[in-house]
């Protein structure tokens, strides 16, 4: 009998995230108001769950739109869910800071979570210390009229860390060096136009690493970086993740890439997660029929596939996530689905939860269980 | 029946002069799909547009010969140029092409366009002929009255596709057809652009950043870096047996879907400054490899074994 993943926490969970959503409200004309058509919402992120372990690489991938970029963003609280559960727990330096603010969190489980959806947003700058995000652009993220030693001074600013120009100096410098920006002397009064892409990310990540975070979201950090440097930002960051006890969500779209960093893995449809685990579990033996699609598309560098048509066993296009299709919402490009006519019943009146297939591999496809099965297990 | 020689496309910017192509040959045969592969900056896209003579000013090209179906179209007047060559000869699917379409035309006005200007068709021969250019990439025909914005990015790329194979050309540069789009879209046009190519025994030049696209598709490879040439042979000969540190690093650099997970390679440093690059072997400040002569003398074109071309010292050593 197969088990229904809900995100248990233990004594290792940094964060779990149960049923998190964050739809977009669709801008309404003059008309629509008027005529009182009800709002729509682009689903951005309907229903997400899952939970990461102190230490741990936590990837999520999908194409564009799948919401893996908004799962991010709202764990971090730079936008805010419309329903479900972040609980993040603090470190007693958070804990601290909280009460010098006046700020006493609700605790929702024994392991002293806190649920960060619900915090007001005024006590949120202490969380931003705890939390940091790598951002994907490193063009777009530096801001042009900034030198790079003004760029690191402003976080402190804002967070007051530092004394003396002196002290938040050193701090600078020392980031540096520790992004291999060296000497960093020579950095400190360059423009972003002025470093190579590779360089920018290091700022990038001299940023994020600036105020002592445990938990850094790191959303597609090298996917605009050249090929042949990539390779020396990833182990920057593990080098870093090592020595400072970081945690990582590492969103990308590039599944061969999540195989050399990501301990487990979440691949998101539109919206959800449609199978996760351990990432070569999931990469070397995937279940989901949207899984398996996307593993046959990924180009490799092997010239036998040149004498080949790739089969892609995937059909029509992404549907928008205004109109979510009923069911699965993976149906309406299943090709699976097609072939499998005792399922099809399922697929198309009730959405799947995510079924454990074997231990830690978890997938969101009737083809692994029946409705009444997930029933019977949901009342236990 | 494509024959490039040593062709040089410099920009002149008020900096000093870029050498963004610096002395590139290769050849093309009816038929065939070589591949041109490097980074940002080597140069891949320039060639792609001196081709079709087409480079962007302040860019010139200042030398070379390009040989095509026995003549020198860089001695064409751009007049001849553009009635006789670019698109019914050669043609172009255009980097980023989701927005090189106009967004104020439906997509069958903008191919019916290049039919009407150059084969002189009416309104309605060059629609009947546009509903079967889009049936023949995958696309419903009644979509020749939607606007661009109306398509999702996989079908502007089809219809860029569409445009290009509109005059049915024997040469179709496709620089990099399939950036920004998702990998199961990629994965269908390059399906597409393979079975058209096999079809209508197409020539085509693929250019692209990603070695695995290449692999996918090209028979012969170049691999490009800083203006140059530095490895060119058959797909199996490039990637089962590289021979320049350049090419080594850049395939130890990917990461795979399958097989054991070792440590990714990475190539320290960055690519030179083409306005003033390093003497000798432009690779050699990123090189593990660096000797002698590297970086005081300009490497030779070595032939390791046939077919295949390395330009580095340490074959020329052998």
């Amino acid at each position: 009998m197969p088990n229904i993943y809900v995100p248990k926490p233990d004594n290792d969970t940094v964060l779990y995230v149960k049923d998190l959503r964050t739809w977009f409200p669709v801008r309404r004309s003059f008309i629509d108001v008027i005529r009182r058509r009800p709002p729509l919402y682009v689903h951005a992120v309907d229903g997400v769950s899952f939970d990461i372990k102190e230490g741990e690489t936590f990837g999520l991938a999908g194409e564009s739109g799948c919401g893996k970029t908004t799962t991010g963003k709202t764990i971090l609280r730079l936008v805010d869910p419309v329903g479900g559960i972040i609980a993040y727990r603090p470190r007693e330096r958070l804990l601290k800071e909280w009460e010098e603010i006046g700020y006493h969190p609700k605790f929702i489980d024994q392991y002293k979570s806190v649920d960060i959806s619900k915090i007001p947003s005024k006590y949120l700058k202490p969380l931003r210390k705890e939390m940091q995000m790598i951002f994907q652009d490193p063009y777009g993220s530096l801001n042009p009229r900034f030198t790079v030693y003004k760029i690191l001074e402003e976080p402190l600013v804002i967070h007051g860390i530092g004394e003396t120009k002196e002290e938040r100096y050193d701090l600078i410098v020392r980031v540096l060096e520790q992004v291999k920006l060296t000497p960093p002397e020579e950095f400190l009064n360059r423009y972003p136009h002025m470093l190579s892409g590779g360089q920018r990310q290091r700022v990038g990540i001299a940023r994020a690493l600036l105020l002592q975070p445990r938990f850094i979201v790191a959303d597609e950090p090298t996917s605009m970086l050249d090929v042949s440097i990539r390779a020396e930002i990833l182990e920057l960051m593990m080098e870093l993740k090592e020595r400072y006890k970081l945690t990582y969500v590492f969103i990308t779209h590039d599944l061969a890439l999540a195989r050399y960093i990501c301990d487990r893995i979440a691949i998101m449809y539109l919206g959800r997660i449609v199978e996760m685990g351990n990432t070569r579990r999931v990469l070397e033996n995937p279940l989901h029929p949207y899984t398996k699609a996307l593993i046959s598309a990924i180009p490799e560098p092997d010239p036998r596939y040149r004498k080949i048509l790739r089969e892609l066993p995937i059909k029509g296009e992404v549907p928008s996530p205004i109109n979510i299709p009923p069911g699965c919402r993976f149906r309406p490009r299943c090709v699976t689905y097609d072939k499998t006519t005792e399922i099809q019943r399922y697929c198309e009146t009730e959405e799947p939860p995510l079924i454990e297939v074997e231990k830690d591999h978890y997938v969101s496809c009737w083809l692994y269980g029946t409705p009444e099965e997930v029933r019977e297990l949901t009342k236990k | 029946m494509l024959e490039v020689k040593d062709l040089k496309t410099y920009f002149y910017t008020t900096k000093g002069v870029v050498k963004a192509v610096d002395g590139v040959s290769f050849k093309l045969n009816k038929g065939e799909v070589l591949g041109i592969a490097g980074e940002s900056g080597c140069g891949k896209s320039t060639t792609a547009y001196s081709l079709i003579r087409l480079v962007p000013p302040p860019g010139k090209i200042v030398g070379g010969e390009l040989v095509f179906e026995g003549r020198n179209i860089l001695k064409l007047s751009e007049e001849d140029f553009r009635k006789q060559i670019r698109w019914k000869k050669i043609s172009m699917v255009f980097q980023g092409a989701m927005n090189a379409l106009n967004p104020v035309y439906t997509v069958g006005d903008q191919i019916a366009e290049v039919l009407m200007l150059h084969r002189h068709m009416t309104k309605e021969e060059a629609m009947k002929e546009v509903y079967k250019l889009l049936e023949m990439v995958g696309i419903d025909p009644k979509r020749a009255k939607s606007y661009p914005h109306e398509l999702s990015g996989g079908m502007k790329q089809r219809v860029v596709i569409a445009m290009a194979l509109a005059l049915r050309p024997p040469l179709v540069i496709a620089d990099e057809p399939t950036t920004a789009l998702d990998v199961v879209v990629q994965a269908q046009i390059m399906n597409l652009l393979k079975r058209l190519q096999r079809e209508h025994q197409m020539s085509i030049i693929l250019i692209t950043h990603d070695l695995s696209l290449i692999a996918e598709m090209a028979e012969k490879v170049a691999i490009m870096y800083a203006g140059k040439i530095v490895e060119y042979g058959t797909a199996e000969q490039i990637f089962l047996n590289p021979q320049h540190p350049y090419t080594r690093g850049l395939l130890a650099s990917i990461p795979r879907l399958t097989g054991d997970i070792h440590k990714l390679e990475f190539i320290p440093g960055v690519p030179p400054d083409l306005s003033n690059p390093p003497p000798g072997c432009r690779f050699a400040p990123r090189c593990k490899f660096k000797f002698e002569p590297c970086d005081k003398e300009e490497p030779p074109v070595i032939e390791v074994e046939p077919g295949h071309y390395v330009s580095c010292w340490l074959h020329a050593k052998k």
